[in-house]
């Protein structure tokens, strides 16, 4: 693989090193990047290989020019990506605002590692569960996913490229340290298998173009020197580009931003469903908690517990809808993972009976099947 | 080429330019915006580069609102950010040519650790900086480069904090091209401009500018500052960086304007680019 892409077949990859080749299958060639731990991997990776396809790598200055940076070559039709961790996510908060509201196509990885402030920076974490989508001011939406090992660490890597293009959003990929840094098998398919969404420049006259037309639930984009001399405006803006402060026109425009994701939930949301069928209690978990998970649940079944498993692979959508089935089915829910109930909280929102249970755990480790085992014998006897 | 030379554009080249429709634009009467807004669209009609393959960056601020009237390609970003977000851009579209309009407190205040970056990379972009030694946009604070004594919505008993130097500042770090002029000096904002679009590597040109707030603020008309700019200026394109800071505003005060720095360069996209051609031969 020195030069060039990666070629199909099975590999043994780090986490890190497995998003690095998806992101340039799926067409990355723009990295910005700041050094943080336990991310690096995915900058010193991006460094090496993006000249071997002809593409840039530029370490910034902080994660805020890097993730500026982006916006700024994605908007030279370029897909362009960033790596951070929790510190670094925190200074990217503005600047995804930005990307939503002038519906640029970005993609950010976020390996996880414990928090709050320089926390625990060798060591894992899932606090960033609801800041991924709630992190900057005012109403957006970006789409959230959650890997679980390396392989969906190149598998996510190609839908986010594939999901922000799609619908010009921010796609931010919520890993975790043991995700990021563990080796695993990696299946690398025929690169002809891989769909990839392209940007291609529209056939509207410029004279006709409106950047944001609102008969479009998604419109054209046009990249810097296609010829349409275009203005993008973090400022509320009408469907050409001009800053406006009347009501009725921002409310349109804001909504139109917002259905991009609320009316696709269906077909972005993402999840994993294991033995729930016959289950009394399920267990919500994602990223490196979902494997301790699976032990405990198959550990439970043994003493003829019948539990199941829902792992979410998108955190925003919340894949809400199925899960609310499970539930209203009489099932009762137990969400288990490193922080101290972020994912609970929004699964308490969605479910209006009693039976939801909350496994908080503090980051560092996580929790290992022996306790998740206990705390799932205690809820099913409740 | 002497100047008596140059053919004007006409009224409606420049109108063909501008977003005509957005008109009028937000600035006050006697804000000195508009001025180089007009300077840098004569710039582009002169420069050879068709309308389309020049692109503006900007922060936030008054100043930053400039590439909403023009009628190229525009990015209207985020306070201090215009940098980061032009360097991205023209690493992958190498052919553009990008320049970042905004004031001084978006560059140098709290987009300061960008400039100077951007600088040290070498990063080929061109920065105009329009100083108006405030913050216009939020009503007339200090910032990096208000001078020392200067009364501002935060300084109410006089500012005594220290001032940028900025051309010394950005010169010091290496820019290949650093100009200032005041907006009363149109041609030669113009003629610089032009001369930026064609150094490959960081080019910077400080705008001195009147702000009506920050002049209401300290006492003065918007007239009598001007006036200062024109009695009190002096071109010296080999003046000494370490004297031309603007620290305080006064009858004393010399506005040293000039082409500061030209010198040779190659641009951190130059480089990568060789760098790619390199690694893609199969070297190390
Ligand atoms: C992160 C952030 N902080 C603060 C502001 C508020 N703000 C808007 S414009 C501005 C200052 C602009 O001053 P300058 O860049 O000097 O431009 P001028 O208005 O003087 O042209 C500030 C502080 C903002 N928009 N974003
Ligand atoms: S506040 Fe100052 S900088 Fe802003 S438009 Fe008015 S005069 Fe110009």
């Amino acid at each position: 693989m020195k030069n060039g892409l990666l070629k199909p077949g099975d590999y043994f990859l780090r986490g890190n090193y497995a998003f690095v080749e998806g992101a340039l299958l799926a067409g990355c060639r723009f990295f910005a990047g700041y050094p943080i731990t336990p991310s690096n991997e995915i900058s010193a990776m991006m460094a090496r290989r993006l000249p071997q396809v002809g593409g840039a790598f530029i370490q910034f200055e902080d994660e805020i020019a890097s993730v500026v940076a982006i916006i700024g070559a994605a908007n030279g039709g370029v897909k362009s990506m960033t790596a951070t961790s929790g510190p670094g996510f925190s200074l990217m908060q503005e600047a995804i605002g930005l990307a939503f509201m002038i519906e640029t196509p970005i993609v950010i990885v976020d390996v996880q590692r414990g928090g709050p402030s320089t926390g625990l920076p060798t060591q894992v974490g899932q606090g960033d569960f609801i800041q991924a989508n709630f992190g900057s001011h005012g109403d957006y939406e970006t789409v959230v996913y959650l890997p679980n090992s390396p392989q969906e660490m190149f598998d996510m890597a190609i839908k986010a490229f594939n999901t922000a293009w799609r619908y010009r959003v921010p796609v931010i990929v919520l890993a975790d340290q043991m995700i990021g840094q563990m080796i695993e098998k990696v299946s690398v398919p025929s690169h002809d298998e891989i769909e990839l969404v392209e940007y291609e420049k529209p056939e509207i006259p410029p004279e006709e173009f409106l950047p944001f037309d609102l008969r479009y639930e998604v419109p054209p984009f046009v990249a810097a020197g296609d010829g349409y001399r275009i203005h993008l405006t973090g400022l509320a803006h009408d469907e050409r580009g001009y800053p406006t402060t009347d009501h009725e026109t921002y409310s349109k425009m804001l909504l139109r931003k917002l259905r991009k994701i609320w009316d696709n939930a269906d077909e972005i949301v993402e999840w994993e469903e294991r033995l729930t069928e016959d289950a009394d209690l399920i267990v919500v978990s994602y990223g490196i908690t979902s494997r301790s998970v699976y032990k405990a649940v198959s550990d439970a079944r043994e003493k003829g517990l019948k539990v199941g498993i829902y792992r979410l692979k998108t955190a925003w959508p919340f894949p809400y809808k199925r899960l609310k089935e499970l539930a209203m089915e009489g099932r009762n829910i137990l969400v288990v993972e490193v922080n101290m109930g972020q994912a609970y909280r929004v699964a308490r929102q969605y479910i209006s009976h009693e039976g939801v249970y909350s496994m908080p755990w503090a980051p560092g480790r996580v929790p290992p099947p022996e306790a998740i085992l206990k705390k799932i014998e205690e809820v099913y006897k409740a | 080429m002497s100047e008596a030379k140059l053919i004007r554009p006409s009224i409606d080249e420049i109108k063909a330019l501008l977003r005509v429709e957005r008109l009028p634009h937000i600035w006050c009467p006697s804000c000195g915006i508009g001025i180089v807004a007009k300077a840098y669209v004569e710039a582009l009609l002169r420069s050879g580069i068709p309308p389309e393959k020049h692109v503006l960056v900007s922060g936030i601020g008054c100043s930053s609102r400039m590439p909403g009237y023009i009628k190229i390609d525009g990015y209207h970003v985020i306070h201090g950010r215009a940098i980061p977000f032009a360097v991205g851009l023209k690493t992958v579209r190498p052919e553009l040519e990008v320049t970042v309009f905004a004031g001084d407190g978006d560059l140098s205040t709290i987009g300061g650790n960008h400039l100077i970056h951007a600088i040290r990379r070498n990063d080929d972009i061109n920065v105009i900086m329009i100083n108006n030694f405030t913050y216009g946009m939020t009503g007339g604070q200090y910032g990096g480069t208000t001078p020392e004594g200067s009364r501002t919505l935060t300084s109410p008993y006089g500012h005594i904090e220290g001032t940028f130097n900025v051309p010394l500042l950005v010169a010091s770090i290496g820019a290949p091209y650093v100009a200032r002029w005041t907006v009363l000096h149109y041609r030669q904002i113009v003629d610089t401009i032009v001369e930026m679009f064609k150094v490959d590597g960081f080019t910077f040109l400080e705008v001195i500018s009147p702000c009506i707030i920050y002049t209401d603020m300290n006492r003065r008309d918007a007239i009598s500052l001007m006036r200062m700019f024109k009695n009190q200026s002096e071109i010296d394109h080999t003046a000494d960086l370490r004297n031309v800071g603007i620290e305080r505003l006064d009858e004393e005060t010399r506005f040293i304007v000039g082409k500061f720095v030209h010198r040779p360069s190659e641009s951190y996209q130059t480089k990568y680019r060789k760098l790619v051609e390199r690694v893609m031969k199969g070297g190390e």
